[in-house]
């Protein structure tokens, strides 16, 4: 792996590393110190979100989950369009290395997919009585994760590195815009059937110090996700050689 | 004590909730882990 | 630009008649569907009238998508792909005649069966026009969002389940719109935002869609 092509591009620094090579160092800084804010930032959110926050009037201590279960659902959405935005930044400049990254994506943002379907479901049970809810929020959450499965399933059965990377860019950059579109729709599919009854994403009105809860969480899980991406990135650049 | 793991009665739903969660991230840390060792 | 369409387009529907059995067997596969509900769930006449517009959409669906996994296999096969890929014609508007042949061949019989199944279910008579229209409307964006898959999907081993994972997601907007077009129209309301919106999404797919199909296309085979 020569750096020889980023010369051409001198003046703009961030070239440097686009070469996995060069990248590789630089993952693994990021990864640790991203490890440690994860670190830090999950005993701060499990703080204030147990000890400091109150009880909910309506909800009594169930809504506690919340804190993990709206952070997953933020991460499981941010992560498919961070993932859209490498896989489109891979088929426009041809940058292998964007490939890797969203492919090093993918999982993660599969798992915290299903943890927001867990955590909801678990949520749902004690407060609406049923362990699954068709609300929109959770069954966007549920086509969200068949949109991940797809594609790995598509890069899982692609022998081809070139193929296999530049196909599943192209399925991540079509999926993206048909997110917000399929959103709509299951938000619209959700008041026509339902009515106003039951809706998860009614959560307690929040008080500030549940919402830092919330918020805490959401950076906890961000920068577990960075170290982890850099991890995997790593490990598909060493095998890759 | 036994107040934090029973939560006013939704004790299983919180903490399995959190249980899920944090095993989850952990397998895919130790998995992680398996794969930077085997090369 | 025009007459190149009209000539693929003309080419695979020669194609497409020689080979009656799929045409019929995507047909067959769709009755079949949804004659399969009322043995499952029972033949209760208000349960079926309520579940009639769902089960006929998602039977249109399945069998759409059954039938594109044939859209670019038979021209792989024989080499005329790359042919197309190599030609002078713009790769999108290949992609979007034989999309449109594909329509003609595989969506549009649904269209026209659809009420016979409305009947079996005994859907109400003023009912009829708005199903036929949204799936007038729905099936082309079916044949035309499914390409994408089809040509990502080009020569893989597991193509035919691996294409239904990859493409139904991206079809649940089209699903809610139509099914939900008919049972406004079942509750007494007005359809037209819903038919509207398909028809919007629509014009949006085939806009765009066969230029991702046809980038899908060069990365399969290049």
């Amino acid at each position: 792996m020569t750096t020889q092509t980023n010369t051409r591009t001198a003046g703009i620094r961030w070239f440097w590393f686009s070469s996995p090579a060069t990248f590789y160092p630089l993952a693994g800084t990021i990864a640790w110190i991203a490890g440690v804010l994860a670190a830090v930032l999950t005993v701060a959110g499990l703080y204030v979100g147990f000890v400091v926050a109150p009880t909910d009037a309506t909800q009594g201590e169930a809504y506690r989950i919340i804190y993990i279960h709206v952070a997953a659902a933020w991460m499981s959405m941010f992560l498919y369009v961070v993932m859209a935005f490498w896989s489109a930044v891979g088929l426009a400049m041809n940058a292998r290395l964007a490939f890797i990254l969203a492919r090093a994506i993918a999982p993660t943002g599969a798992l915290f997919t299903f943890i927001a379907l867990w955590t909801g479901s678990l949520w749902g049970k004690p407060t609406w009585g049923t362990w699954w809810v068709w609300d929109a929020r959770l069954t966007s959450e549920l086509i969200l994760l068949f949109l991940y499965f797809g594609y790995l399933a598509l890069q899982a059965s692609i022998d081809e590195r070139r193929r296999a990377d530049r196909a599943g860019a192209l399925l991540a950059v079509v999926g993206v815009v048909n997110v917000p579109i399929i959103y709509y729709s299951v938000q619209w599919w959700n008041t026509l059937h339902q009515g106003a009854s039951v809706s998860l994403t009614k959560a307690p009105s929040m008080a500030k110090v549940m919402l830092l809860g919330m918020l805490l969480m959401a950076l906890a899980f961000w920068m577990y996700s960075i170290a982890v991406v850099m991890i995997r990135a790593r490990c598909e650049i060493r095998e890759s050689q | 004590m036994n107040d934090l793991l029973y939560l006013n009665g939704y004790g299983f739903y919180v903490w399995g909730s959190y249980v899920v969660t944090f095993a989850l991230l952990a397998i895919e840390l130790v998995a992680l882990r398996k794969r930077t060792q085997r090369k | 630009m025009l007459s190149i369409a009209r000539t693929l387009v003309g080419r695979d529907l020669l194609l497409a008649l020689r080979r009656k059995s799929d045409v019929a067997t995507a047909l067959l596969f769709f009755v079949i569907v949804a004659s399969l509900f009322p043995l499952g769930i029972g033949a209760e006449p208000n349960q079926l009238r309520a579940i009639a517009p769902g089960v006929i959409w998602v039977a249109a669906l399945l069998s759409s998508m059954l039938s594109l996994a044939r859209l670019f296999a038979g021209d792989h096969a024989d080499g005329t792909l790359e042919q197309m890929l190599l030609g002078a014609a713009p790769l999108g508007v290949v992609v979007a005649a034989r999309t449109f042949a594909h329509w003609l061949v595989s969506g549009l019989p649904l269209v026209l069966i659809a009420p016979l199944i409305a009947l079996q279910y005994d859907v109400a008579r003023p009912l009829y026009g708005v199903l036929a229209l949204s799936l007038l409307l729905g099936t082309p964006i079916l044949s035309i969002i499914g390409a994408i898959g089809a040509a990502l999907t080009l020569g893989l081993r597991g193509g035919g389940v691996l294409l239904s994972l990859l493409v139904l997601p991206l079809y649940v907007p089209v699903l809610v719109m139509g099914a939900g077009a008919v049972e406004m129209a079942g509750a007494g309301l007005a359809p037209d935002g819903q038919l509207l919106l398909l028809g919007a999404f629509l014009v949006v797919a085939a806009a765009f869609a066969p230029w991702a199909t046809a980038a899908a296309l060069r990365i399969s085979i290049e």
